[in-house]
């Protein structure tokens, strides 16, 4: 799924500079834990979360993920912004919850990039 | 008319491409056109129009005595052949009102004089006056695209340096040691050794997974030296040909029970650590699972060293980093 149509279908606000909206989400996963994201999520997907700081993007980086949404109208401080902005992370936030943004975005055919917890590093 | 010049903020700025950068970089000698043909003001307008037939050209400066005089573009000739008065001189067709611009000034300059004037080629001079080339906008074009190439062609260059360095230099054992040293509390810049040391483990030649899977371990081994030691710690990665041998260690406190430590959901982290997204008693473990081999060796007099070793022996995970 292109990233602008994923913004679109959950009336998501784009804070980073450069939206991206070209870029291919390949599935999605929704956690607060940074260790559990670490742990589970395959790579080119889209992460929501409800943690806002610069860790979030970090992790971004570290396990592939494509593109972050903050839910519930979270909006992080600059300096979340401007790490983003300098790693080409796109930063969405969107008035939905976390149950309500995953469920559609899995209904819109976006699968769960998560991996159950005995498989191994993805 | 001086048009003021746009603002460029900080934030705009960041977004000029290397194209416009080149443009203010690139001089405009640099992409003219040399060595070209000039014509005389007493040559008949039907010998100018053989020769640019012949040339295929669409334009060329009138030259007189070594100065330049003026430009006979195809738009005169075309005048000419409608008022069928190619008997007449280069002289009563060519174009002398000229919009000239510098060799050693950049190519901006070309582009602002062109979208200024309707002229097509611009004659260049030199400092002492005398016509040394044309440019037209396909040179600007032509110039830009070679030196895009030419940038392009640097990064590739120091890319493939990187990933053939093990293979350039001979030693009995080769290694390359990257360290970091890691604040207690700096939450701010958690992440940021480990994302280099993904970083130059992609540079270096390492394929995606094996970055994303030692990026992992060590991001998880950055973070508890953040949340847990007293003084912060150091990280330290060792990069062979056959294995990446990465080290977190500190000073204390160490872990009272390694055993407990690695049981997952096990923490000691406080609230604030936790609603941060960390401290949920998961990191160990997932090191554990991305590394093939980790050993926790910690006393709470000498702090904790934890060793996480990742072996590229199998081709197939990693060509370039192995002998």
């Amino acid at each position: 799924m292109k990233l602008n149509k994923l913004v679109q279908l959950i009336d998501g606000k784009v804070l980073t500079d450069d939206s991206l909206g070209d870029r291919d989400i390949a599935g999605a996963m929704g956690a607060d834990l940074m260790s559990d994201v670490l742990s589970s999520i395959k790579p080119d997907s889209v992460l929501l979360t409800g943690l806002c700081n610069p860790q979030v993007v970090r992790t971004a980086l570290i396990a592939d993920i494509r593109a972050i949404v903050f839910i519930r109208d979270k909006h992080p401080a600059q300096e979340t912004i401007d790490l983003a902005n300098a790693e080409n992370i796109p930063l969405v936030t969107t008035s939905h919850g976390l149950y309500d943004a995953c469920g559609v975005l899995f209904q819109a055919g976006l699968p769960s990039f998560e991996t159950q917890t005995e498989d191994d590093c993805a | 008319m001086a048009s003021k010049p746009p603002t460029i903020s900080d934030k705009s700025a960041e977004t000029v491409t290397r194209a416009e950068e080149l443009a203010y970089e690139l001089r405009i000698h640099e992409v003219m056109t040399e060595n070209v043909f000039s014509l005389s003001p007493e040559m008949q307008m039907e010998t100018a129009l053989d020769i640019f037939q012949r040339e295929r050209f669409s334009g060329a400066p009138v030259v007189q005595d070594g100065d330049l005089i003026g430009i006979l573009s195809i738009e005169d000739l075309i005048r000419a052949l409608r008022e069928k008065h190619l008997t007449a001189s280069v002289r009563e067709y060519m174009t002398t009102e000229l919009a000239i611009v510098r060799k050693s000034d950049p190519v901006v300059e070309a582009l602002k004089t062109f979208s200024r004037t309707k002229y097509g080629r611009l004659p260049v001079l030199d400092e002492d006056g005398r016509l040394v080339g044309i440019i037209t906008k396909g040179d600007i074009s032509n110039g830009l695209l070679d030196a895009l190439q030419r940038d392009y062609h640097a990064e590739e260059l120091i890319r493939y340096r990187a990933s053939h360095l093990f293979e350039d230099i001979i030693s009995h054992r080769t290694s390359l040691i990257l360290r970091y040293d890691i604040r207690q509390g700096d939450f701010i810049h958690g992440g940021f050794a480990s994302s280099n040391i993904k970083r130059a483990l992609l540079r270096l030649g390492a394929k995606p997974q094996l970055a994303r899977r030692c990026g992992i371990a060590v991001y998880e081994a950055e973070m508890n030296l953040i949340i847990h030691t007293e003084h912060g710690g150091t990280l330290r990665v060792e990069i062979e040909p056959h294995k990446i041998t990465m080290e977190a260690y500190d000073d204390g406190p160490g872990i009272e029970d390694v055993e407990l430590a690695m049981k997952p959901g096990y923490s000691t982290a406080t609230n604030e650590v936790r609603e941060m997204g960390f401290g949920a008693g998961m990191g160990l473990v997932n090191i554990k699972r991305c590394v093939d081999e980790m050993r926790l060796i910690s006393s709470t007099e000498r702090g904790t060293n934890l060793y996480m070793i990742m072996y590229l022996n199998d081709a197939e995970d990693d060509p370039k980093m192995v002998s």
